[in-house]
């Protein structure tokens, strides 16, 4: 029934919502990691490093990364709060109310990516200092391709989050799979220059797509003004099979990417007992 | 009329582990039912199996004329559900996880406001609607517990040891509240407990144990069943009083300790004639109607204080294992 589902999107997510109001120290307290590896990476490595591209030096290429990292990290641990509701009992409140399946799992994506947006926005404040200048137009293509991302991983979370028993299980496993993919995803170096090896693991993970996408955003700004135009020919995009991808063929990947992990997200969770 | 619960022949099998065993019951329409039985009885799986959150693996379920299978979501419209642990979020605020219950079941704002504030002010906890869950002694999540599975109208209240753990003044309140709502809405309430005397409430209760039902009547038939009224016997000779009772009276007895016990039709009547001819020297008599400790005892063969005695025990054991 249409109802149930509409019903169980906006039940769950108003209540990831209240709990995220109710929780603004621990969101303000895990910007401290992007913030660290800013300061440290953006700090030390800048002026070792030298330009990435004509107008873009290190620090300006790494900052949509650790922007992208965030809302990925962030949502990605959204399903913690399934493992939470299941251990606390909660869970059979919701799962013994008259709300489809489907849509407990959307209104927990949906909570979890407007956190991660959250998190994504408030380090948009740091875009000045390091030589981004922000336009209305360049915010909202970062706040939809963060959406889309932020949703997509987070169906990743649940998808995980339904096969764990304890929170400390679901962050072993999460930790786990979450900095291999998040550090073979072009955040901190250009996919292009690396060993062939590298190359094609990065190239393997969705994430990369993610980020480049990010990254082409608030960079094509800065290299429209020098001789390369845009990111995808600049040599710190990424290249597949000789072809440059663009925004817009990053987007469809993530969107493939968010249909299979929300859907099997779904399957799983219904599967449960 | 439809019956309330209609189960057949329901069976739950986890990993080769029978824990439900071909049981078959049903509960009519305003009944106030009870499921009693020790831990691990099957007690809280079969519950969970008509609130349609494990399916069975064997058997037809059907709860207010819904398969438990297949309608999922019309059952969950129409029952609530109070569960044996908390399931409340601690971090929201009691209205808070009211207004979450009432949302999920689509009950519409107005009316939500004023049964909110009506079941409220009956458990006396409208003063602390704004107080996070996280302040409330377990009595008070028991009873705001209560509030939540009421506040949607449910046909079908399942309780899961409703009073685990709950002073006697909290659980006097909780039952006269849940009277009150049987007789006025005709509200069908199944229930699990192992405090017989709650289990004495039940218009009828089902006795389970290791999975399978033992037994399903009225407290006060399946009381009569066994055979009247206890008799408890001290002698000074109490071998001498043995012999008797079988050779002149005929009764089975059981023997507690140095009290003998046995069961007799109109125990106030047999006692007078019993003492005159009697022939061994009697140095305490006393009889009284049997409980369904008595009922339980001799359906089972255990002692259900053992189970509570078995918790105390193993709660001990908890606290040594911590401060190790």
């Amino acid at each position: 029934m249409m109802v149930e589902f509409y019903r169980g999107v906006w039940v769950v997510a108003y209540r990831e919502l209240l709990r995220l109001l109710q929780e603004r120290s621990r969101m303000l307290s895990s910007l401290a990691f992007p913030l660290m590896f800013l300061a440290v990476f953006g700090a030390g490595f800048n002026r070792i490093v030298g330009p990435m591209a004509q107008n873009v030096d290190f620090i300006q290429f790494m900052y949509p990364g650790i922007l992208s990292m965030t809302i990925l990290m962030s949502s990605m641990f959204s399903g913690m709060s399934i493992v939470w509701d299941r251990e606390f009992g909660f869970l059979k409140e919701i799962m013994v109310a008259p709300i489809s399946r489907t849509g407990i799992v959307l209104g927990k994506a949906i909570g979890g990516s407007i956190t991660a947006i959250v998190q994504g926005s408030i380090l948009l404040i740091l875009a000045p200092l390091v030589g981004i200048s922000l336009t209305v137009l360049l915010v909202v293509k970062f706040l939809g391709i963060a959406l889309l991302l932020a949703l997509s991983l987070s169906g990743f979370g649940i998808l995980v989050a339904t096969r764990m028993r304890s929170q400390q299980g679901f962050q072993m496993v999460m930790q786990l799979l979450i900095f291999p993919l998040i550090f073979l995803s072009g955040v901190f170096f250009p996919v292009d220059n690396v060993s062939p090896w590298l190359q094609v693991i990065a190239k393997i993970n969705p994430l990369t797509y993610g980020v480049d996408a990010v990254r082409q955003v608030f960079l094509n700004g800065n290299l429209a003004a020098s001789s390369l135009t845009d990111l995808a020919n600049s040599g710190i995009g990424v290249t597949v099979n000789g072809h440059r991808m663009g925004i817009v063929e990053d987007v469809l990947i993530i969107l493939a990417l968010g249909t299979v992990l929300l859907s099997s997200a779904v399957w799983s969770f219904s599967r449960q007992e | 009329m439809t019956k309330a619960i209609d189960v057949q022949r329901v069976s739950k099998k986890y990993a080769g582990l029978t824990v439900v065993d071909n049981v078959s019951f049903s509960v009519n329409q305003g009944e106030l039912f009870g499921f009693v039985g020790p831990n691990g009885a099957g007690k809280t799986t079969t519950i969970n199996i008509l609130c349609t959150l494990t399916k069975p693996t064997g058997g037809v379920a059907l709860v207010n004329g819904y398969d438990v299978v297949k309608d999922t979501s019309a059952i969950r419209r129409t029952i609530g559900v109070v569960f044996q642990e908390t399931t409340l979020d601690s971090y929201l605020t009691a209205e808070q996880n009211l207004l979450f219950h009432a949302y999920a079941y689509g009950v519409p704002k107005d009316i939500m406001q004023t049964r909110m504030k009506n079941l409220l002010q009956l458990v006396d906890l409208w003063d602390r609607k704004n107080a996070k869950i996280q302040t409330f002694s377990g009595g008070m999540k028991r009873r705001l517990e209560l509030v939540r599975g009421l506040i949607h109208h449910p046909k079908v209240l399942f309780l899961d040891e409703p009073t685990l753990g709950l002073d006697p003044q909290t659980r006097n309140y909780i039952w006269g509240y849940l009277d009150r709502i049987r007789r006025e809405e005709n509200v069908t309430i199944f229930m699990t407990t192992h405090y017989m005397e709650e289990a004495d409430t039940c218009d009828r209760i089902a006795v389970i144990d290791n999975g399978k039902i033992v037994a399903i009547d009225s407290p006060e038939t399946l009381k009569n069943k066994l055979g009247g009224d206890v008799v408890f016997l001290r002698t000074s000779d109490q071998s001498g009083a043995l012999r008797e009772l079988s050779e002149q009276w005929s009764v089975g007895v059981e023997v507690e300790e140095d009290l003998i016990k046995f069961a007799v039709p109109n125990g106030e009547k047999f006692l007078p004639t019993f003492i005159r001819k009697f022939k061994g020297q009697i140095l305490s008599i006393g009889v009284r109607r049997p409980t369904l400790d008595d009922v339980f005892l001799n359906l089972t063969g255990k002692d259900i204080r053992d189970e509570e005695v078995d918790t105390v025990a193993q709660f001990k054991q908890s606290l040594k294992n911590r401060r190790r």
